[in-house]
Parts: structure tokens; sequence; C-alpha cells
């Protein structure tokens, strides 16, 4: 589980000046689970092609078991790729389509009619063989891309949005299937995605990457409970982000008083940023609440409620499962592991206040977020 | 519904110019000369005409493939181009048809006639002077040339709608440059050749100025045929009768080269 399998090494790629990638250095695990995550422009793509030896990094190594591979071209990689909508052969059946990297390297014609019997049980598409791939929905096409791939045995199986053109209930779906199949085979799965639910769901590591840069590496739950910056904290899930100063270890200070906290190691009086999670927090009477303020905005989510309630002027978003009216003045009480202390970075301030508060947001995904970024990248 | 109003004007003008047309070519095919009377008399008389059918096609085919192999690298390299380059190349290509067919075709006459600029040349070398005109040879030489473009068009619209993501997909799953080209370009390029060979075969198996001009006494066409038939025979009846069953044979061409093609495409794959 624990042995390295590819290492990229201070990659680094610019297209006619403009620096797509800068300075990545990751490992990746055999038979492990990893997911590439950030929103449309982060990089994760061409971090996948380049492992995939479609795109040459500017500066930096590739390292596949300990041997650079920057100068194999992607047909003598044990590399295999499920590509962002397929890319399927349109004038092959499903049988050959599978057939095609077996027939390339020469397997004997048995031998992969047994192989691809084998991936058609694997990926539920038995029965299929003689079919036209274009006649197949995308579900199945994409059963198929996989299978594709996958019957090749490579070590490695590289997915590029796979689950994206796939309505909601696929995807969900998929995202079961794809990591029942990576545990079946044992394959190490390298996995690009902008959607933090698919890679919370999948992964065993989630590599969060914005603007050519990695942002933070670690597993889900790290991701989630311990985000390193803002935009992490904020891609992952719903966060309040606010201002706070570090006053000693376990003791921050907000809305001009203190709370207790577990976060250490940041200097005294250090400005800090103080993420809570909407869920974490607990509703209580105003008058035994630590904070206290007005709710500005209710949305029923089906589980939850999506409440924003106005503090100070500073507006947060809220997930209850109690009802709270518009205009009612409530209380709020924070435990010290609900509070995450993160130190300031390029991303503060930009993030995690939810006084534009949309009750879309879910739908509006990265490519608002993508914009608002750019935005503030011109204004700055 | 409403829409259908749209193709009105081309109906119209199909019944105008094509299909009453057709109907006068069967009407004169099936009756006699001189009384008017119907007769199967010019379709007899099409056995003499074999041998000259028979040439038309074959000197079609030949060119026709020989259009193909040098076509298809041409289009192939246009495809492969940048954008700029892929608008300035394909002008290239068609430039030519800009220039009157019937002059390109006498230009080729001044170029390889006896006393010709390559004859003379050659003379100053101290070869020749070869007989490089009034032959098959010129003949096909005369057809590639003029109906070269149109087999690169189709060929190169073909070729740069195929999907990137295919060739790299071949690539990733184990395929070379050469392996990527058989088993993923060619196969899909398979519709291009079919319309480019069509459009070849069929304007060069009914040509006839071309043959005139460069073919030699025994390289008389069918189109060559028909055309004396109108204008120098004064029997239209034969000629109409040529016609049809030049028209005939093509479309039997078509379907051959259609099915042939089509059985290819599942074959290619294993």
């Amino acid at each position: 589980m624990s042995k390295e399998l590819i290492r990229l090494e201070g990659i680094s790629k610019a297209y006619d000046g403009e620096v797509v990638l800068d300075n990545i250095n990751l490992y990746i695990n055999d038979s492990e689970f990893l997911t590439l995550l950030g929103p449309s422009g982060c990089g994760k793509t061409t971090t996948l092609q380049i492992i995939g030896g479609f795109v040459k990094p500017t500066a930096g190594s590739v390292l596949f078991d300990g041997v650079r591979i920057n100068d194999v071209p992607p047909h003598k990689r044990q590399v295999n790729t499920v590509f962002q909508r397929y890319a399927l052969f349109p004038h092959l059946d499903v049988y050959d389509n599978i057939a095609f990297g077996l027939r390339v390297s020469k397997v004997s014609e048995d031998e992969i009619a047994r192989r691809v019997a084998e991936m058609l049980e694997v990926v539920g598409m038995r029965g299929f063989e003689e079919r036209k791939v274009d006649n197949l929905s995308g579900g199945q096409q994409q059963r198929i891309a996989i299978a594709r791939a996958l019957v090749n045995r490579p070590k490695v199986l590289l997915l590029d949005e796979p689950l994206g053109a796939l309505d909601l209930r696929l995807r969900k779906d998929m995202q079961v299937e794809l990591k029942r199949i990576q545990q079946q085979l044992g394959i190490t799965f390298v996995f690009v995605t902008h959607d933090q639910e698919e890679a919370l769901t999948m992964s065993d590591t989630i590599v969060v990457m914005d603007k050519g840069v990695i942002q933070q590496i670690g597993r889900p739950e790290d991701i989630y409970n311990e985000p390193k910056n803002a935009f992490v904290a904020d891609f992952i899930g719903e966060s309040n982000i606010l201002d706070g100063i570090m006053r000693a270890d376990r003791a921050v200070e907000f809305f001009g008083r203190r709370f207790a906290c577990v976060d250490e190691g940041f200097a005294k009086d250090e400005p800090v940023d103080v993420v809570i999670r909407p869920e974490d927090v607990d509703i209580v009477p105003a008058d035994t609440g630590h904070l206290c303020g007005t709710v500005t905005g209710v949305t029923f989510k089906g589980v939850h409620y999506d409440i924003i309630v106005d503090f100070h002027g500073f507006k947060w978003l809220i997930q209850t499962t109690d009802y709270h009216p518009e205009g009612a003045y409530i209380g709020i009480r924070l435990n010290p592991e609900d509070i995450h202390i993160m130190k300031k970075s390029r991303y503060s301030g930009m993030f995690g206040d939810y006084s534009s508060y949309s009750a879309e947001y879910d739908e509006i995904g990265d490519a608002a977020l993508a914009e608002e970024l750019e935005e503030q990248e011109e204004e700055g | 519904m409403k829409r259908q109003f749209l193709s009105g004007p081309y109906i119209l003008w199909m019944v105008l110019f094509t299909i009453i047309p057709l109907a006068i070519v069967v009407y004169y095919a099936f009756t006699d000369s001189i009384t008017g009377a119907f007769t199967l008399k010019n379709l007899a008389a099409m056995g003499t005409y074999l041998p000259i059918f028979l040439r038309s096609i074959w000197l079609a085919v030949v060119s026709a493939l020989i259009c193909l192999v040098l076509g298809y690298p041409v289009a192939w390299c246009i495809a492969q181009a940048g954008p700029r380059a892929q608008r300035f190349l394909y002008m290239l290509v068609m430039l030519p048809m800009c220039i009157s067919f019937l002059l390109r075709t006498l230009a080729w006459v001044s170029l390889l006639e006896d006393t010709g600029i390559i004859n003379n040349l050659l003379g100053r070398l101290g070869i020749g002077p070869l007989r490089l005109v009034r032959n098959d040879g010129a003949v096909i030489l005369g057809m590639v040339y003029n109906y070269l473009p149109y087999m690169i068009m189709p060929l190169y619209t073909v070729i740069m709608k195929i999907d990137h993501r295919l060739v790299e997909a071949a690539q990733d799953l184990g395929c070379g440059g050469s392996q990527v080209f058989l088993r993923v370009t060619l196969p899909l390029s398979v519709p291009g050749i079919i319309s480019g060979v069509t459009m070849v075969f069929v304007p060069a198996v009914s040509t006839f100025y071309i043959s005139q001009k460069l073919g030699g006494t025994t390289s008389t066409m069918i189109g060559d045929v028909i055309e004396s038939q109108f204008k120098t025979a004064y029997n239209p009846n034969l000629g109409a009768a040529l016609s049809l069953v030049l028209m005939i044979l093509v479309l039997a061409c078509i379907a051959v080269m259609n099915r042939f093609t089509g059985d290819d495409e599942s074959v290619a794959t294993i």
C-alpha cells in the first residue's frame, strides 16, 4: 500500500510564458486512489497529462518506479487514461474498443476474448460486445472507456473528469462503482475533478490545487477538518472565515471576544483566519449564546435549513435541522473543536463571507469561483 | 411544415433541369432517329462500344486511385498544420480551379507536345524528343491534374474533423505514429476516401475534352463518342442511349465501391 510509484519533482509548465503549473511536488503510492481537485484552470488536467506523457513539463522530473520518464512517449508508459468525454473509437464496436490496446500489443485473440469478457463483467456491461459505441448512453460509454483502459492492466489509471458529463444520480452510482473497481483490482487511480464531494467520497488522498500551485495534500478528513488556507476551506465544503488574533496557544479572539480553541504554535497576537463550518455551530437562546445575531435568510435544503445570521454586520452561514424564522434573534455557542485556525495567506479575506449569499451556491460551482478569483486578481 | 416551402425553388430547378431532361434522354434512347418510333436498336448497338466503355472506366479508376495516393498525404499534411497555414494551403489547392478547365488542359498540350516546352528542354540536354502526348498516360495525367482538388477537399474535411482525443487515446493504448494512422486515422477517413474517389471517378469517366486534346486516336473515351453523336454524327438517339448506359454504369460502380469500402471498414479492424 505504501510503496511509492510516481513522483513529480519540481514540475513547472508554461504555455507562451503563461505559467500553468508552478513547482509541483507530489508522490503517488501504489494502489492509492489520489484525486487532483481544484477549479477550472488550476492545472489539475495538465498535471494528469504530464503523468500520461501527452504534455512535456517545462521544468522538473517525472519519476515512475524511481526511473525518470520525462522523455518516454505516451504509448510506452505503463499508464492508461480514461478521457474526458471518453474518446471511444466511433468506427469500432464495444468489443473492438476494449480489445484495441491488447491488439496493439499483439496479445492472442483467445486471450483477448477472455480478458475483454472479464472486463465487461467488472464494469457490468456483459452482452454489449456487438453494440456500436454511438448507441450507448453516457454512463455506458463511461464504463466502456474504463474497461478499455483497465483491460491493459496498467499500473496506473488516469481519469480526467470522467463523471463530468453524467447526471447526478448516475454520477453517485459511478463514484461507488469506481471505488469498488479500484479496490477490486488494486490499481493506482489518479482522478481529476472539480467536484469536492466526488473527491471526498472516493479518495485516499486529495491534492487541492489552485492557480498551478498545490494548496494542500491530505486524507479527505484532514482536508475537510484542517484546511490550510481560506481557499481550501472554501473550496471543500462551506466555511465561515473570519479575521481573528491568536492571543495565546488555544485562545483566539474575534468579534472582540476570546474563544477557546485547540490550535497551538502561533506567535502571540498573530493575525489569523478563523474557520467555522456551518454545521458545527450550536444554536441556543439569545441569552445563553457566545454571540447573538439576527436571522436574515432561510433556505430549506431537504435534510437541513441554510440560515444566514448577521453578527455585527458579518453574515454567517449556519446549517441547522431546527427552523428559525427570518428576523429571529438567536444565540450561538462554539466548542473549542468547532474552531479551526489557519495562517494568513494570499487567499485571506477572499472567501467565507456570506453577505452576498445566494441559495444557489451549490450550482454556481467553480465557474463563478474562477471568475471571482480572476476579478480579484485583476483588482489586486 | 411551412419550411418545406424553402425547398420549393430547388425542387422546381430539379424538375426543370434534371428530371425532364432525363426523361427526354430516356425517350430519345428508345426511339428511332428517323421515324421516331419505339425501338431497342440504339441500346442493341451498345455492344460495339463496349471496349470504349471499359477503357473509360479503366482510365477513370486509375485516375481516381492516383488522385487518392497523391491527395491523401496532402490532405493529411494540411489538416496537421496550424489554422493560418491550413487556410493558406487549402487556398493553394483550390487556386488552379479558378483558371478555366479548357485553358489548363491546353497548357498541358503545349508543355507535352513534340515541340513543346518539356521536349525543348530535353532536346537541349540531348534527349528526346519523347512522345509525351497523344497517349493514355497523358489522358490520365490530365485527369489527375484537373480532378485532384476534388479528392483533396473531402479528404481534408474528414481528416480535420477527426477528434484529436481519439489520436491521444490510441497513443495511450500503446500505438506509435504509424499504428495510430492505420488503426484510427485511416479507418475514420474512409468516408472522405469514398466521396473523394466518387468525385474524381464520376467526372473522369464521362470526360471528353481531356481525351481529345491529350489522348491519341486509340484513347477515345465514351464522352467523346457521346459528344460526336450529338455534334457531328447527328444521331442524338444513339447519343442518348450511350448516356443512359453510362449513367447506369456509373451508378453501379458507385454502388459497388460503397459496398466494397463499407465491408472494408469492418475488415480493417481485424
